[in-house]
């Protein structure tokens, strides 16, 4: 019994893009909660929380309205890259991307809010930018829970099933992760495919959440 | 040279009672110490002054610059105050080196000299060879070495530091008045400090102010403090005192002398300025100014009687209680010569009376 692989490369891929992203976005937003007060802030905070509760059919059909073919930013991506972004790989990310963040801000948040705020303003009273503090004495501080967080999301963004399906759709050698191709193997009677997968998948997250567990500061 | 006026007030909260923070001061070289009980803001003034803490009103003046002025909205950053910062903890970056924390700190200073200035200071501060580790590896008087060498390694213009020698063991206090002492000597900043050590105000103050529920209620020498403490409150917050009521009978300022009466006692003291006759008033006495001795016949003026309640071991001698209130502090040697007396008697020496 062959097994295609690509499924599983694809979610590795996506993972890896999806969490990438979210750190980058994940950093800034958490030092922006974790530092600034302004107007709405626990609005935004409630806002980014969300794809933690909502149905995945709820984010998906946002997510078609949001970048779907008829949308300004589905035609801006069409008019400069050719071709549509909805039903792609891409398009996988972004459904991985969803659920990666919301995980990211909260704990990378937490983290920069235990660093010990006398050690901020020990580094502001030797004459530190906000922007020195933040990278030389903040960041590393809290670097291992930020690690795991970002071990976590990786996890979570490998396993997305429902968000992915409605805007990334199932086409086998192009968008078919490995969630989705699980789905499409039972459905279809192929249950020895769909035991190796489930198997090599909760495999690998139990490998994750291993070296998550490691890095986290209570280990320290 | 540093001039502060300092108003905020904080309104009371439903599990917090409100306070006020009002006082107006100013530093000279040398040391000055903030001495006052817990809770009396000592920390939020010395926070004001760093800049973390912003006050509702008044003017924090450093030498010539403005740090902040509440009239005209002027709120220096902490970074552009100038004032190195000892934090109670230390607060050593836990994760770079000794030497990395003073060249996070000597990044201010001008490229070409921040070697040579780290290295400078390590030698100053007997952190050479501990250079390479981080704080969590060195000794805790290495550690409080080098959170000053890190303040003054950017030559502020005024040295603060937060209960520096709160909770270390007796060793490591001696280690860091010495490495204080060189401070003093060896740099011109001046340096304020917070604590609420008697001990440590003598040890290292020139100048202290006594700080109480947010306002200043004396300044002056330690000594000075000590010796004549401007009211009650300034002698319970030095704490060991012993009060007596007494109604002045004589005032005579020609020959500096006055006669008081306390309970059944006569007095002889000093001529107390700006008291009248048959004024009611307090007297204060520190246990180390009286001493004790057998009861041999009559009494004479100066002397009470007391009843030994217990004695206490201290570190520098005896303490006596007696039932009528009063305590006495001598020397060991002179307790064993009187420990079987019976009755005993106290003397209260004229100069050492004083009214608050």
């Amino acid at each position: 019994m062959p097994i295609d692989w690509f499924p599983l490369w694809l979610s590795l891929r996506v993972a890896v893009l999806s969490t990438a992203l979210a750190l980058v976005g994940g950093l800034w937003l958490a030092y922006v909660l974790a530092n600034r007060e302004f107007r709405g802030k626990d609005v935004l905070d409630a806002a980014i929380t969300l794809p933690l509760v909502l149905p995945p059919t709820v984010l998906g059909y946002y997510l078609l309205v949001l970048i779907g073919r008829a949308s300004p930013v589905g035609k801006l991506w069409e008019g400069v890259f050719g071709s549509p972004l909805v039903f792609t790989w891409k398009a996988a990310v972004i459904a991985a991307l969803l659920h990666a963040l919301p995980l990211l801000v909260k704990s990378t948040r937490a983290a920069l809010e235990s660093v010990d705020r006398n050690y901020e303003r020990a580094a502001r009273n030797l004459g530190a930018s906000e922007w020195k503090l933040f990278w030389r004495v903040t960041l590393p501080l809290a670097r291992r829970s930020i690690l795991a967080a970002t071990i976590l999301a990786f996890a979570r963004a490998l396993g997305d099933f429902g968000v992915t399906l409605m805007v990334a759709g199932n086409i086998p050698g192009r968008t078919q992760t490995v969630a989705v191709a699980i789905y499409d193997a039972v459905e279809s009677g192929n249950g020895a495919v769909a035991r190796v997968l489930v198997l090599v998948v909760s495999a690998v997250a139990l490998l994750i959440l291993t070296l998550a567990n490691r890095l986290s500061p209570s280990r320290l | 040279m540093l001039e502060a006026r300092l108003r905020k007030t904080f309104p009371p909260q439903p599990d917090s009672a409100g306070f006020a923070l009002d006082l107006e001061f100013s530093v000279t070289a040398g040391v000055t110490v903030l001495f006052g009980p817990s809770g009396a803001g000592k920390t939020l003034v010395l926070d004001s002054i760093a800049g973390f803490v912003k006050p509702d009103e008044g003017r924090v003046l450093l030498d010539d610059a403005i740090l902040f002025d509440g009239a005209s909205h002027v709120n220096l950053p902490p970074q552009q105050r100038n004032c190195g910062y000892v934090f109670q903890n230390y607060a050593l970056f836990p994760h770079m080196t000794l030497r990395e924390n003073l060249e996070f700190a000597a990044e201010r200073r001008p490229r070409l000299e921040r070697h040579r200035r780290v290295t400078e200071m390590l030698e100053k501060f007997h952190l050479t060879e501990t250079a390479g580790r981080r704080p969590h590896e060195v000794s805790g008087g290495q550690r409080q070495r080098c959170s000053i060498a890190r303040a003054l390694i950017g030559a502020p213009k005024l040295l603060l530091l937060d209960e520096p020698a709160t909770g270390l063991d007796a060793a490591l206090r001696a280690e860091f008045y010495q490495a204080l002492r060189q401070v003093r000597s060896e740099f011109e900043t001046p340096i304020m400090l917070v604590t609420h050590d008697l001990e440590e105000c003598f040890e290292l103050g020139e100048e202290m102010l006594v700080l109480s529920g947010g306002k200043l209620i004396q300044s002056g020498t330690p000594r000075h403090v000590l010796d004549q403490p401007a009211n009650l409150d300034v002698a319970r917050i030095l704490g060991a005192f012993n009060v007596l009521d007494a109604e002045i009978k004589t005032l005579d300022p020609g020959r500096n002398t006055s006669r008081l009466q306390v309970g059944e006692f006569e007095f002889e003291g000093t001529y107390f300025p700006g008291h009248l006759k048959g004024d009611r008033v307090r007297l204060c006495v520190r246990p180390e100014q009286l001493s004790v001795s057998t009861r041999q016949g009559k009494l004479e003026p100066n002397q009470m009687p007391g009843e030994l309640l217990r004695s206490i071991e201290t570190p520098r001698g005896m303490r006596l209680e007696f039932a009528n209130g009063i305590a006495v502090a001598l020397p060991h040697n002179e307790f064993s010569r009187l420990r079987d007396s019976r009755d005993w008697v106290i003397h209260f020496p004229s100069d050492a009376l004083r009214v608050v």
